[in-house]
């Protein structure tokens, strides 16, 4: 069987990611049913930074399979210290587990080791680049909680210039048919140029960019929250004049639908006010569940363990 | 006039814009070259105004066309065979150059791995951006 490894969302098909969310629902609904089958098999978790969250879901994943975890959660526990290179090490990392994970402050840096890897490599986070699991996880979610993929409004709001989950999640919704966006944020933190064009125009998909999120939230299916960084503005004045406008609460709550979820990839600051997490509509902590199935589902895929799969 | 011989066999590049035919030079590596090379800079062109040429004695292998079609794509490449001009060739961006530029994104495993090859994509032809495989970083010439 040839390798495939998860470097990005576009490595799946719509079909193999259809796939894919299928057998992640299915895991929710059956998970002693897949409590072994990744029995004897070892899972490398390769986080050359920390990232408790991520990390703890692959492990928590591969452990609900039946497999077990080897690996290291910083770069000062891994050779890199001493110099190797990120090829030397997913060699010798292939001699002793069956898939990985790979979390690395380099942009591409999971590129490179699964060229020369002999088995699967995740990505599961590369510098501001990609993120895909957190893919997974938002469509596994949107998926089982909206109960389809197509005809929605999705806003976005916060920072959508250096946001890679929103720039993942975008690129992701697009092939559904009846998608639009409308990305809410300051003029300074807009999504670049690329996915405006490139991704959003180029496709014929609707969107509008507003900096309003009240006016917005009346038409929404599901609001996509990030975090508006303070170092990311050009003055602190214009700072403190925008940074409220952009904090989720209660009384904004009032002005959404009643069925629109609340989405944030988490960690929160105070993006979202803690008085919104008892609302039903805010289901960030469901999403982290949902990120632990989808990623059991991508080990499995990954391994040629789920027996529907193309992949297999 | 400036009178330059011309070539039995080899290759003209042509149209090179005045004033690129160093880099042009230096990035297809011409001076590891033991065969003859001329740079005529600033001859006359009724397309151009001015334009730069190079001549290079021998066969086609000599010359990385990716590089050159990176460079400029209007570059126009003449076969000369028994002194005559025996293939016009036209250029085109290639979908990938190898080790031709290096990611300036300090962010790039590049920037920090050893012995990986340096790898960009065509992404938009129109734009003539090239993007790093790795970061997807554009390349701004």
């Amino acid at each position: 069987m040839q390798i495939r490894h998860f470097l990005s969302p576009s490595d799946l098909s719509e079909a193999e990611l259809d796939r894919l969310l299928t057998l992640a629902s299915d895991i929710e609904e059956n998970p002693d049913a897949y409590a072994h089958v990744c029995d004897r098999k070892k899972l490398a978790t390769l986080f050359y930074e920390p990232s408790t969250r991520t990390r703890l879901s692959f492990e928590a994943a591969m452990q609900n399979l039946g497999g077990t975890v080897i690996g290291f959660s910083d770069a000062s526990q891994s050779s890199a210290t001493k110099g190797e290179s990120v090829s030397d090490t997913i060699r010798i990392i292939s001699c002793y587990a069956d898939i990985c994970a790979m979390r690395h402050p380099k942009e591409g840096a999971p590129m490179v080791a699964a060229q020369k890897s002999r088995i699967p490599v995740i990505n599961a986070g590369d510098g501001g680049h990609q993120h895909p699991t957190q893919t997974l996880t938002d469509l596994l979610t949107i998926r089982k909680l909206k109960g389809r993929l197509d005809h929605l409004t999705i806003g976005m709001c916060g920072d959508l210039k250096f946001g890679r989950t929103v720039h993942s999640l975008i690129n992701a919704m697009i092939v559904y048919p009846g998608v639009s966006f409308v990305l809410i944020s300051p003029k300074e933190l807009r999504v670049p140029d690329y996915i405006r064009k490139n991704v959003l125009q180029d496709h014929g998909i609707p969107f509008e960019e507003v900096s309003n999120l009240e006016e917005a939230l009346p038409k929404l299916d599901l609001l996509y929250m990030t975090r508006v960084q303070r170092e990311r503005f050009f003055n602190e004045e214009e700072y403190i004049r925008m940074k409220d406008s952009y904090i989720l609460d209660r009384k904004k709550m009032e002005l959404a639908p009643q069925d629109m979820l609340v989405m944030h990839p988490l960690p929160r600051v105070n993006e979202i006010s803690v008085d919104v997490d008892d609302d039903p509509r805010a289901v960030y902590f469901k999403q982290v569940q949902y990120g632990v199935y989808a990623r059991m589902a991508l080990i499995m895929t990954l391994l040629g363990l789920d027996p529907k799969s193309k992949l297999s | 006039m400036l009178n330059i011989s011309g070539l039995e066999e080899g290759i003209v590049l042509d149209h090179i814009k005045a004033g690129m035919s160093t880099l042009v030079f230096e990035s297809l590596g011409l001076e590891k070259l033991n065969t003859e090379v001329a740079i005529i800079r600033n001859a006359k062109s009724q397309k151009m105004g001015r334009k730069d040429i190079i001549k290079i004695a021998g066969g086609l292998d000599q010359v990385d066309l990716d590089i050159l079609g990176y460079l400029d794509h209007n570059i126009t490449v003449n076969i000369i065979k028994d002194s005559v001009i025996v293939e016009k060739r036209r250029l085109k961006l290639p979908a990938r150059i190898y080790n031709v530029i290096k990611c300036k994104n300090p962010r790039c495993i590049t920037s920090i791995e050893r012995g990986i090859p340096q790898v960009f994509e065509l992404a938009d032809a129109e734009n003539c951006t090239y993007r790093c495989i790795y970061c997807e970083e554009k390349y701004d010439r």
